[in-house]
């Protein structure tokens, strides 16, 4: 049998054959279907409309419902949607809703899906939002699909797939202190444009990527989607195992594997880590990367430090590092991505303070854990630029109206850049502040 | 949708990398499409998001509808660069455009999630072409497209140009999206 990338052999395995070639259309078996308030209505609707009124999802057990877009909101609509969701629980019995106002409620579903158990190597995960990817993070496939087919699956629990060529980045050597995984993330994307990687996986690798914790190997799949890729993956090691274990109540069985030796990349990037530079993608495509030494001084009116891809504990503790004891000079929001995140900056301290009281000493603003102004949303959203100003965010996309307004300029960047470009009203190179 | 083999219109005209927030603003995903009166009120907010100068190319500043309230836009072609679609997997930006009258977009090569999208609701054609068309056709310009003979003919300019062969998603295409294809092959029950 010829020798197989990671994601070809879950492929294979999900779809009872022994091997699969890139370019095979594939029928496979999911093992979780996600879905969330935004596109929620919409695939249930697909379910209903096509199953019939009284069909029930393929397995209780396999669907999650994670609202999280809109979410603290007085917008009817918004509001209305996550109606239809508890509605649907409601006759489906589905016993994995995170719902608003419950003691349930998590907020950002791709952060909430590994801290409740919902992430295990080996896996097929598809949810109805494109950084569904971020799970690959755990040895998985994990990709974005939308209401149709999400709306096939909840009946069918099958879909097909077209297998993709695996694209392959190796990190060598350890993270300075300077850098975090969204600047490597934003360093790739750079390379290889928002379109670099469409229709293919991409596969990370190496002992910089092993030497990362799990949030920040979540970074760095998060951000596959914003190269056009299908899915990002790295192998499960220990660190993976102790994680999903730590967080699985129902103790399901997992497969680990990992890429074949002699398994055959479309292309492989090798890059030393120590090599690397502070990143940010400029306005308006996450591809349009710049090294903050030489975007620095730019003025900024805000900065945005939340969401999948920005909004963990690693990226607070980041931001904590250079905001402690200090103010900054721009409005400066900060939401945890989920309530976990939120209890947990109650309580984590750096130099005897919480790291919700250095932020709110600095004079930052905290949300509450949702998606909020990473996707615009509604007008009255947390964060969101509801004028023509120009933001630093750890968010994961800057097209044009991203974040609200359709001339406001939007810059992608670490939250240790953004911190320390908080701190100056200006882009800043994190370097000043960290050594 | 049915697929019809002659497509006929009036050309949009955009760029490179035009992504689900242009084409359906975050603001607007409120509409659930499940909810056919919510479906129309897409057309009217497809496309809002891109900024007025990129707007109906080569010269830009061209509103895609005539007037803001209208659900229906004058044009149902719409002619792009590179990677349409890129961006969020939201089912509402190729729904917007088929509720806004749009029958198929004619692009360099799509973002993933938005043609398997597009194919899989049959909501409209996503057709690529190796030309840089974009720079060719310009906003207003009456276009034919043959799906069979896989040709672009530019009725105002006279030019005609070649499309990519639909290949495998024609049998979905044609059945009218994924629901209706899976049950003609016995894969759902009728």
């Amino acid at each position: 049998m010829a020798a197989q990338t990671l994601t070809e052999k879950i492929l294979a395995r999900h779809s009872g054959k022994n091997s699969v070639e890139p370019g095979e259309n594939i029928w496979v078996d999911v093992d979780i279907l996600m879905t969330h308030d935004v596109c929620g209505p919409g695939t249930i609707g697909v379910f209903h409309q096509n199953f019939g009124r009284d069909a029930k999802v393929w397995n209780k057990e396999k669907v999650v419902i994670i609202p999280d877009h809109y979410i603290f909101t007085a917008d009817k609509m918004a509001n209305r949607n996550v109606d239809v969701l508890r509605a649907f629980v409601k006759e489906q019995g589905l016993p994995h809703f995170y719902d608003v106002g419950s003691e349930r409620y998590k907020g950002v579903c791709h952060i909430a899906l590994p801290e409740e158990g919902h992430t295990r190597p080996g896996e097929i995960l598809l949810g109805t939002d494109s950084h569904t990817c971020t799970a690959g993070a755990f040895g998985e496939f994990a990709t974005g699909i939308g209401n149709t087919d999400a709306g096939f699956v909840m009946g069918t629990g099958k879909t097909w797939l077209k297998v993709p060529p695996t694209l392959r980045f190796v990190f060598n050597g350890d993270l300075p202190p300077y850098l975090m995984a969204k600047d490597l993330i934003l360093a790739v994307i750079g390379d290889i444009g928002c379109d670099g990687a469409t229709y293919q996986a991409m596969e990370f690798d190496g002992d910089g990527v092993y030497a990362l914790n799990i949030e920040e190997r979540m970074t760095l799949c998060n951000m596959a989607i914003e190269a056009g890729g299908k899915n990002g993956i790295i192998a499960a090691d220990q660190k993976t195992i102790d994680f999903v274990k730590s967080r699985d109540k129902a103790s399901k069985p997992f497969v680990v594997e990992k890429s074949d030796a002699g398994a055959r990349f479309a292309r492989e990037f090798v890059y030393d880590v120590k090599s690397l530079r502070p990143v940010v993608a400029k306005p308006h495509s996450p591809d349009n990367r710049a090294y903050v030494d030489e975007c620095k001084g730019t003025k900024l009116d805000r900065a945005y430090i939340g969401s999948c891809t920005g909004g963990k504990m690693t990226d607070f503790r980041a931001a904590a590092k250079i905001l402690a004891g200090k103010e900054v000079k721009i409005d400066t929001f900060v939401v945890p991505a989920t309530t976990e995140v939120a209890r947990t900056l109650k309580t984590e301290k750096l130099g005897g303070k919480t790291l919700e009281e250095i932020f709110l000493n600095a004079g930052a603003k905290i949300g509450e854990a949702s998606c909020a102004a990473c996707l615009g949303g509604p007008s009255d959203t947390f964060g969101r630029l509801n004028q023509a100003i120009r933001c630093i965010s750890t968010t994961n996309r800057n097209f044009p109206g991203r974040m609200g307004h359709k001339q406001a300029e939007v810059f992608l960047a670490s939250p240790l850049t953004v911190a320390a470009s908080a701190l100056t009203g200006q882009i800043t190179d994190p370097r000043e502040y960290v050594s | 949708m049915k697929l019809e083999n002659i497509i006929q219109g009036k050309a949009y005209v955009l760029g490179d990398n035009i992504d689900t927030d242009q084409i359906i603003p975050a603001e607007y995903l409120t509409l659930n499409p499940a909810i056919p009166e919510e479906y129309r009120q897409f057309g009217r907010h497809a496309l809002a998001g891109v900024p007025a100068a990129q707007g109906g190319l080569p010269k830009g500043h061209v509103p895609f509808h005539k007037n803001p309230t209208d659900l229906v836009s004058g044009f149902q072609i719409i002619v792009a660069g590179r990677n349409f679609g890129c961006g969020s997997s939201r089912e509402h930006a190729p729904i917007a455009l088929d509720a806004a009258g749009i029958k198929a977009v004619v692009a360099e090569f799509y973002a993933r999630i938005f043609y398997r999208n597009a194919v899989n609701g049959g909501y409209i054609v996503p057709a690529e072409t190796a030309e840089r068309l974009c720079e060719k056709v310009c906003t207003g310009d009456e276009v034919r497209i043959n799906l069979e003979a896989c040709t672009l003919e530019n009725l105002t300019t006279g030019e005609k140009h070649s499309l990519r062969p639909l290949g495998e998603v024609v049998p979905i295409l044609e059945a009218g999206g994924v629901f209706p294809y899976a049950r003609s092959k016995g894969m759902l029950p009728a």
